[in-house]
């Protein structure tokens, strides 16, 4: 995306036909980035060491099974037609079965990204809400023993392997301390009375009122979302840190300063308010990195998500559901790219040049 | 500034109360068996279509099939659905006759029409099993003239040839010769599929359980079946959660979050043997480890190789150690507790006489080859452990590690030079496995069938018609010294290093009784199990 | 004083050659880096980590592929024998990690040499031409840039199989965007200066200008950045082999050998942390330096 830097955006029109045609734009550019992705991801797929036909019959089936399946999966066509129903059938949302599950891919993947969603989520709420004021903490006591000690405990995370972690985590607190509970989003004896409305479990059970299961649910999520939590904090209170640092440079504080504006004011309300435009995207785009994440992190917990599918999809050279897992990660991340940028937009129609 | 820790503090007040939710320690519903398990193997539960060990499994639980045997002695072979069975004079017909009062889980009757729709189905649908019951001669085109009913209850079965009773009675005994609900199944038809596109994530049985929810690599939920003939399970709901490492299992077990762990690891076992809550349980299964040498290659052609490479691999360490508890040494092709098993072990690790075997070869100083890996733990950590003691010959090894899709490609192209793996037989009779490792009809690079002889390139002309006689040999004492012989033969020359025979481990809760664990995975029945808290 | 001592030549305020200049900026920069004690932590670990991968064979105590005794040496715990203590094939941790640094030094410097002269070549070219061919190139770098990297690596990986290799490939191949996209700005704002329409009058061709002038401009900056992204190079690795679709066994990977004693975790902790430990100290080491470098060289922001 040409919008992935923060400090790229801006504009020199007025906000509103500024933003129509930004948004115009970038709709051209998603749209030629979209038919790269399909490009890319067909490309993969047909020069995969891996007999397709087999990966779908299984190894015992006899030649007729074999010729019927080979015919059935299109590859006795030319290759550049092969795009083409490639192309066609993923335009109108079908990107093929599953080999595994032998269901459309669309469907499993809907299945799988509540789970995602929801670590994501509860991922990025916590870094936000450790990462902004530790950023804020580090700007002000710049060079001091909190600054140190903040950006230290934020390159730990950005140098830890996540999975690491992880492992370490579960050992430590379940397996040791019973402090959270194990892998997985909620105990099996729970897992069949829940209905699964959202997908979403924590508001799943809150809505069915069955509180135990929420608190089960919690207790689930608390390690894993509690490490993503980390290392997008990581991340956000290192940029807070640094939009901050750039505002309070400004003219305007120093002024507010000379005015006897309290300290704490000019830090939270002032500084903040302007640091937060930039902020948002910064947010949005940790967000977009927390998916990927969510790979590693939910093979360590067995965390029914995205992730999860993608990686034991790839175990089993299941290529439909990795490429279709791959494509719709692809597109999330061009779609918040997309929102962070006109989020920026909107926020701060200011011509801003750093 | 003050402010700054006072925010720090709510954020960290607001991090606590999240985690404080400690689970007591959990305990599983009275009715309901919880089972973790790798199920992602899982493709389909069609009986016409299911061939993985997982949905075999609960096959057996929620089907039943014409006949069964006991899992104890499984020569004692008895009805199931069917009550009994006449053999025509010439060997080539059998005449089953249903038993009467028996319903499916819909509450339909169970008659020969159902028996005669499954197996022609199951024929005419041709999926990856479907040769257990089309080698008997049956095709898409001829099967309605060869297994047809003959009145309410009975029905024929004609072969092209008088094949051992025993080999037909076992291949009906798999999975793909379960009974479907033919009212059911073609209520659900679509384009003339026999209610394949259905059945994939449907159930139309008539077994101990009902099939409630399937949903891939997550859970399978069975429930009791009120229509059940038999005596209704204890369990009213027994689940399978996918949980794909032992580690996680172990946890999950001793924390009493699932009854049964599956996939326990050789280290998982020993460190649950002394638990109090946790006991474990095994079974000798039907799978083997072996070794597939291809005749391709110039150096593993040689007979002298084949038989140094045997002495070099260290089987009683390998058995204790890394895969302790789960497989015991096992060297002939029928693994134990099949008709006509041989349990001979000659080979143990000896690197002298391999030197020696070597330098008959002309190869005194070894020689370079690669072998492919399937890269999951057990089968990498074994083929450590070979390249290690293989290389003390001066054979020096090279892994190739893939994914089990990119090296069955690989073995299936003969492109390889070794392969290792784990072959599970179809069904219970010799003939499975000696149809694959010693039977090879035709090495041409185009053959139609692909047994694991044909895929080594091991052209068996003499061998192949031994096989075959075997099949046709109607007194079972007489066909078993067959396979002995063809076992011993066999042990010696082929260029497979059949190395452990695998047993299937269960950690269970204290409380759980009465699962039984069968030679086969579709054996594997939790019919009878309580929970006695 | 009639010898200048090298410390003074380099600071000169008037060098007197484009030599001495560079250099004397470079030590400026070395003299600034020095006082960051973090990044003299950062350095210290990377050269401890070339000098391991060096020395490997004289620092490790036991073979790191073949084990001892399997009935006996297996998940032996730290001792002062065995200082990480052994796997489940009774190999040496220590042994296998202080080998396993050949592998995370060999994938980081492949990636480097690959996906630098690919991120050069096309943001230079595109920045030099412009028009439709910045537009093409730029397209294509933006496709690669909409997957997250460890996504794309991996169905690159399971495209060209597992193996230290392919992933080497696949990190490279998702690596270069960043850095074209950073070539093509500083070509930018080289394209029109006076220096290359000078070169330009005199007849040079585009390939050559590019390739002699503006390929050196960027370069240093490109490195630099390329240096910042070492930790995340380690990372991606190590998280590829862990999912079992780098590095194979018995190769001594850190990730990998952090997935393959994962099974033991509970019982033999040591198999899966010690390699864990060995990740995240070289990759703290590489984002330390970076830092520091980074605040070095672009004192304002940190982007």
């Amino acid at each position: 995306m040409s919008t992935t830097n923060p400090e790229n955006a801006g504009g020199r029109w007025g906000a509103l036909p500024y933003l129509g045609m930004k948004t115009g734009k970038l709709v051209l550019t998603v749209g030629v980035t979209f038919l790269g992705l399909l490009f890319v991801t067909f490309l993969i797929g047909r020069v995969v060491p891996v007999d397709p036909v087999l990966a779908a019959v299984g190894d015992r089936a006899s030649q007729s099974t074999y010729d019927a399946a080979y015919i059935e999966l299109g590859l006795d066509k030319p290759l550049y037609h092969q795009f083409w129903i490639y192309l066609s059938n993923a335009l109108t949302g079908d990107l093929g079965n599953s080999l595994l599950t032998k269901k459309p891919i669309i469907e499993d993947i809907a299945r799988v990204f509540p789970a995602t969603l929801e670590l994501a989520t509860a991922g990025i709420i916590l870094g936000t809400l450790f990462g902004v004021p530790l950023g804020v903490l580090s700007a002000v006591k710049q060079g001091k023993l909190a600054d140190q000690i903040v950006r230290v405990v934020g390159l730990v995370g950005y140098s830890a392997p996540i999975f690491w972690l992880g492992l370490l985590g579960l050992l430590v607190f379940y397996a040791k301390l019973g402090w959270v509970a194990g892998p997985g989003r909620i105990d099996i004896a729970y897992e069949y009375s829940v209905t699964q409305v959202t997908g979403l479990l924590l508001i799943d059970t809150a809505m069915q009122g069955q509180w135990d299961a929420f608190a089960n649910v919690l207790a689930h999520l608390a390690l894993p979302a509690g490490l993503l939590g980390y290392f997008s904090m990581a991340y956000i209170s290192r940029m807070t840190r640094s939009f901050m640092l750039a505002e309070l440079a400004q003219e305007y504080i120093i002024t507010a300063r000379v005015k006897g504006v309290a300290e704490w004011r000019i830090i939270w309300v002032h500084a903040l308010r302007n640091a937060a435009v930039p902020l948002v995207t910064v947010i949005a785009l940790s967000y977009a990195g927390l998916l990927e994440g969510s790979v590693l992190t939910e093979t360590v917990f067995a965390w029914p998500g995205l992730g999860q599918y993608l990686t034991n999809s790839l175990q089993n050279a299941d290529m439909n559901a990795v490429l279709g897992g791959t494509l719709v990660i692809g597109v999330i991340f061009v779609g918040l790219n997309l929102l962070s940028d006109l989020l920026y937009t909107v926020l701060d129609p200011r011509v801003r040049r750093r | 500034m003050k402010h700054v820790p006072r925010l720090l503090a709510a954020a960290a007040m607001t991090a606590v109360i999240a985690l404080p939710f400690a689970p007591a320690q959990a305990e599983t519903p009275a009715d309901t068996l919880i089972q973790a398990w790798t199920i992602d193997d899982v493709i389909t539960l069609d009986p016409a279509e299911v061939f993985e060990f997982t949905a075999s499994e609960v096959l057996g639980n929620s089907y039943q099939p014409l006949v069964g045997y006991d899992v104890n002695d499984v020569s004692d072979i008895f009805g199931v659905i069917a009550e009994k069975w006449e053999i025509s004079e010439d060997g080539k017909t059998f005449t089953f006759t249903i038993r009467r009062d028996m319903q499916f889980a819909s509450g339909n009757p169970i008659t020969a029409e159902d028996a005669v729709f499954s197996l022609t189905r199951a024929i005419k649908l041709d999926k990856s099993p479907a040769f257990i019951l089309t080698q008997f001669g049956f095709s898409a085109d001829n099967v309605d003239d060869m297994i047809r009913q003959t009145g309410d209850m009975t029905f024929e079965f004609e072969m092209d040839k008088p094949y051992a009773p025993t080999l037909v009675l076992y291949c009906l005994t798999a999975t793909i010769g379960f009974i479907v609900d033919k009212e059911l199944v073609m209520a659900n038809e679509a384009n003339g599929d026999f209610g394949y596109d259905w059945l994939k994530t449907n159930y139309a049985g008539s077994g101990a359980f009902t099939i409630r929810d399937w949903r891939a690599n997550e859970l399978i939920v069975l429930e009791r079946n009120p229509n059940f003939s038999g005596e209704a399970p204890a369990m009213a709901r027994a689940i399978y959660r996918h949980i794909p490492e032992g580690a996680t299992q172990r946890l999950l077990l001793e924390q009493g979050d699932i009854d049964i762990a599956r996939n326990l690891g050789a280290e998982e076992i020993t460190a649950l043997a002394d638990s109090e809550d946790v006991k474990i349980e095994s079974g000798v299964k039907g799978s083997i480890y072996y070794m597939g040498l291809n005749q391709k290659n110039e150096y593993l052609a040689k007979p002298e190789v084949r038989q140094a490479m045997k002495y070099l691999v260290d089987y009683a360490t390998i058995a204790d150690t890394i895969m302790k508890g789960k497989v015991q040494v096992h060297q002939a092709f029928l693994p134990k507790g099949f008709l006509g098993a041989l349990e001979d072990t000659p080979f143990a690790l000896n690197v002298e006489k391999a030197k020696e075997l070597l330098a008959e070869a002309g190869l005194p100083e070894g020689f370079s080859v690669t072998m492919d890996v399937r890269n999951t733990p057990e089968i990498t950590a074994i083929s450590e452990v070979i390249q290690q003691t293989m290389a003390e010959a001066g054979i020096q090894m090279e892994l190739i590690p893939g994914d089990g899709q990119q090296t069955l490609t690989k073995y299936r192209a003969r492109n390889h030079d070794i392969y290792i793996g784990r072959w599970g037989p179809d069904y219970q009779d010799p003939h499975t496995n000696a149809d694959t490792f010693a039977r090879n009809p035709d090495n041409a690079d185009d053959a139609a069938s692909k047994p694991l002889a044909w895929r080594n390139a091991w052209d068996i002309p003499e061998m192949t018609a031994k096989a075959d006689a075997a099949v046709l040999e109607k007194d079972t004492a007489t066909r078993a010294d067959m396979y002995i012989a063809l076992q011993e033969e066999h042990q010696q020359v082929s260029p497979f290093v059949i190395m452990f025979q695998e047993i299937e481990v269960f950690g269970m809760r204290k409380d759980v009784n009465g699962f039984i664990i069968g030679p086969s995975f579709n054996d594997n029945s939790f019919r009878a199990v309580t929970k006695d808290r | 004083m009639a010898e200048m001592s090298t410390r003074d030549w380099l600071l000169s305020d008037l060098p007197t050659s484009r030599r001495q200049a560079k250099l004397g900026q470079t030590y400026r920069t070395w003299l600034l880096l020095r006082q960051n004690r973090l990044a003299m932590l950062g350095l210290g670990i990377v050269a401890l980590l070339i000098v391991m991968a060096i020395f490997a064979d004289v620092i490790a105590p036991f073979d790191p592929y073949a084990g001892g005794d399997l009935r006996t040496e297996r998940l032996l715990p730290p001792s002062w024998t065995h200082l990480m203590g052994t796997d489940d094939l009774a190999r040496d941790i220590f042994s296998r990690i202080v080998y396993g640094s050949r592998v995370t030094l060999l994938v980081v410097a492949m990636v480097a040499i690959i996906a630098t002269p690919i991120g050069l070549a096309v943001g230079t070219t595109a920045g030099y031409f412009g028009g439709w061919v910045d537009t093409v190139l730029m397209r294509i770098t933006d496709i690669f840039l909409a997957f997250p990297r460890l996504i794309l690596a991996l169905a690159f990986v399971a495209a060209l199989g597992p193996g230290i290799e392919n992933a080497v490939i696949a990190i490279a191949i998702t690596s270069w965007p960043p850095y074209a996209r950073l070539a093509r700005a500083e070509t930018l704002t080289i394209r029109n200066t006076d220096y290359i329409a000078a070169i330009r009058l005199q007849g040079a061709r585009s390939p050559r200008i590019i390739w002699g002038h503006v390929v050196p401009l960027c370069m240093s900056s490109v490195i630099v950045r390329v240096t910042l992204d070492m930790a995340g190079i380690i990372l991606t690795a190590a998280g590829l082999g862990f999912l079992g679709l780098g590095a194979q066994p018995p190769q001594p990977e850190w990730g990998a050998m952090i997935a393959s004693g994962r099974r033991f975790i509970i019982d033999f902790w040591w198999v899966a942390t010690m390699p864990g430990i060995a990740i995240f100290v070289v990759s703290l080491g590489f984002n330390l330096l970076g830092d520091g470098l980074r605040d070095v060289l672009d004192p304002k922001g940190e982007k």
